[in-house]
């Protein structure tokens, strides 16, 4: 962050002494000779600073980030990485804090989910201090440049997080439009960023705040928007939460024929469960092909009768010459069954099968 | 030699699923303990990196020249063979750590990595001895097999085994360009000129590095800079020669001809791994030093598990080779290289049939 503000010839020497210390390094840069003389930063780039938890289930990290970490933009996403048991394990988490925020540190705000390994260990075993690995802010869920006139948002759970950065950002640059914003929970007690959201609303006349709480209202549906936002077709909105609100948002603003007013923004889908010789479609992202196989049948193989020639070696799992990266869905080891299913995962292809639907970057 | 003498169809896919049981067990079984011990490790080898080089500008004192490069060659060591050789064998790839990957990977040595995944995680490790498949067996310059054809120009094979010691990182380096299969025309020379130029510009940034910036760097102690860093280089590629060769040559290993290994199954292929590798008896830190190639038996039979496991391995595989009366072929260093030498000079001669193993 701090990079943008430094002088031209200051960053051009800086850029030269960067290059003479490389060199000095090769083939490793000269920050990792600086990680083994002083801090161990193995664990990652980014130190939590702070924890806390607004409700029960939910835990709210603020992160100091490292130095030139590329600013985001209100409602991007980081894909976090977390060490458990020597593993890393990395999700995306949508930053909460507003870009305008000026300590170095971003937050982030973290639901447990039910057998969620990364969430779990993030609420419970997490301690100021401990390192995650950070990525570059990613992700289209933003405000435009220019802002519409009138503002519709609808969150439920953590989707929240998202829309809170944006509304953050709104508010830290004093351009608070007319705002309508439905947030679900099951009740007040497990509403993240409820209180602050009130507050907000209360700050700015031109914002109306909806809390929905499902345990007594039941959940949010489109034949509810007439009553909380008069004109909604007229607004801009963004919508983030369970995918099955978000299927009946798209499906309704379709219907409008307004499709392109709608912004959503999804968690990571479920995983089908694995079967032999279940049918399953393979997309080979950097080929743009799409593939149909079986459960059975090594993604390799299935590239080959497919007419692509993927790297390859041994084509019995020792050599690791055709390791490739999983993009999205789940594969399977066929040697001993274990599943693969995080996005960035190094997959062995001539012994791992698809499992539904795949995308490789290959 | 074909390795069906030993076991029998049924008895070789039983040993198969005790292996991979083992395997199994220990892929479960990592945690944390054995992340921090690879980090653990490469913090070790980066300070023992920066204090060499660090003790070298004091090189006119000759205590500080001699612990510099003392510390840069055991840097060395560890740089390419207890990290580098097993990160990039993605022995450490379940961590999903980018930084310790073997597809980011890359060594402080002459050959450039990708080049090296392809000649020894595939070639040497999927063909173990096997003459005419796996190139180590010889390097393509000397006859190690009396199963090779021996021609008059081995018989200079004294001279070309000392060099290959002295200048090893180089011999590993131009191994994938595969000589002499482009002289075969087996290989295209379009082929092989691209990977000697990626050879070139490797060979460049290391020799820029340790011949030149670090030396210019020592501005009037040069030459003490210069000198410590070509020593390093030179212990580290007789030490790594020592290893590697230790680990299928010593006498009793095995090779195998290319007939032997078609439809070859998952519990001979383990077999036919045994067979042609070779153990070195000693102590924690001198298996640390060889990367744990002193277990180059579990290595082969498990390359991609976390190299601080063999040492627990061991023992299983051994209790496991006596019930199926199988050897298993390990020795003091003095034996296995002692052996080794002589494979050498005994095969620059013609003949040399006694040294394949006698079969029980």
């Amino acid at each position: 962050m701090a990079d943008d503000r430094l002088p031209a010839a200051t960053l051009n020497s800086a850029r030269w002494l960067q290059r003479a210390a490389g060199a000095l390094t090769w083939p490793l840069n000269p920050s990792d000779y600086l990680g083994a003389l002083f801090a161990d930063t193995a664990g990652g780039n980014a130190v939590v600073e702070r924890i806390g938890h607004p409700t029960p289930d939910a835990v709210t990290l603020t992160l100091r980030v490292p130095r030139g970490f590329p600013r985001h933009r209100a409602g991007q996403f980081v894909r976090l990485g977390v060490d458990i048991d020597g593993v890393r394990h990395s999700r995306c988490y949508s930053i909460a804090s507003a870009p305008e925020r000026d300590d170095g540190c971003i937050e982030i705000t973290a639901k447990a989910i039910a057998g969620g390994r990364v969430s779990a260990h993030l609420n419970e075993l997490l301690r100021v201090g401990a390192r995650l690995q950070i990525d570059a802010p990613a992700g289209d869920f933003v405000l435009p440049e220019w802002l519409p006139e009138r503002l519709l948002f609808i969150t439920a759970g953590s989707g929240i997080t998202p829309v809170m950065g944006m509304l953050r950002s709104l508010d830290a640059r004093g351009t608070v439009p007319e705002v309508t914003l439905v947030h679900a929970a099951p009740d007040a007690a497990s509403m993240i960023y409820g209180d602050e959201l009130a507050a907000f609303a209360a700050r700015h006349p031109q914002v109306t705040l909806h809390r929905v709480y499902t345990r007594a209202q039941g959940r949010f549906d489109v034949s509810q928007l007439d009553a909380v936002c008069e004109g909604w077709a007229g607004c801009e909105t963004w919508a983030c939460g369970p995918d099955a609100l978000l299927q009946q948002l798209e499906d309704h603003w379709q219907q409008a024929g307004i499709g392109a007013r709608l912004h959503t923004e999804r968690f990571r889908p479920r995983v089908p469960q694995a079967g032999d010789a279940t049918a399953a479609r393979v997309q080979f992202l950097r080929s743009a092909r799409v593939v149909d196989g079986r459960g059975d049948q090594p993604v390799l193989d299935l590239a080959e009768l497919n007419g692509l020639s993927p790297a390859h070696g041994c084509r019995m799992g020792i050599c690791h010459g055709c390791t490739a990266t999983l993009k999205s869905g789940c594969v399977r080891d066929l040697r001993n069954g274990k599943t693969f299913d995080e996005e960035g995962d190094l997959v062995q292809i001539c012994v791992c099968a698809p499992i539904g639907d795949v995308e490789i970057d290959l | 030699m074909s390795h069906t003498h030993y076991l029998t169809d049924a008895q070789a896919d039983a040993f198969g699923r005790e292996l991979d049981a083992i395997r199994d067990e220990i892929k479960a079984s990592l945690g944390e303990s054995d992340a921090a011990y690879i980090r653990r490790m490469i913090r070790i080898q980066r300070g023992l990196d920066i204090g060499g080089r660090a003790l070298l500008f004091a090189g006119v004192l000759p205590p500080a020249w001699l612990a510099g490069t003392a510390m840069l060659s055991i840097a060395k060591i560890l740089e390419n063979m207890e990290v580098g050789h097993n990160v990039m064998h993605a022995q450490w790839d379940w961590m999903k750590d980018p930084k310790i990957h073997s597809t980011t990977w890359e060594w402080d040595t002459a050959c450039p990595s990708d080049q090296w995944k392809h000649s020894h995680n595939y070639m040497h490790h999927t063909y173990t001895n096997v003459v005419g498949m796996d190139r180590d067996v010889g390097y393509g310059i000397l006859r190690m097999s009396p199963q090779q054809p021996w021609r008059p120009w081995n018989l200079g094979q004294p001279v070309y085994n000392a060099l290959l010691a002295g200048l090893f990182q180089y011999g590993v380096a131009l191994h994938d360009v595969e000589f002499e299969r482009v002289l075969e025309g087996k290989k295209t020379w379009r082929d092989a000129w691209a990977r000697l130029k990626a050879i070139g510009r490797k060979t460049g940034r290391q020799t820029l590095k340790d011949y030149v910036l670090f030396p210019l760097l020592a501005g009037p102690f040069f030459l003490y800079v210069f000198s410590g860093n070509l020593v390093a280089n030179f212990v580290r590629n007789l030490w790594a020669y020592t290893i590697i060769f230790c680990g299928h040559f010593p006498s009793g290993s095995h090779t195998f001809s290319a007939a032997s290994v078609e439809n070859e199954s998952r519990g001979r292929w383990y077999l036919r791994q045994l067979l042609g590798s070779c153990n070195i008896k000693g102590g924690k830190v001198f298996h640390i030093l060889s990367g744990n190639l002193s277990h180059q038996i579990e290595h082969h039979l498990f390359p991609d598990l976390p190299s601080n496991r063999y040492a627990e391995i061991a023992p299983r595989v051994q209790a496991l080779c006596e019930q199926y009366g199988l050897p298993y072929n390990t020795g003091s260093l003095a034996r296995q290289f002692g052996t080794t030498t002589w494979r050498v000079l005994r095969l620059s001669l013609p003949g040399g049939q006694s040294l394949e193993p006698q079969l029980a």
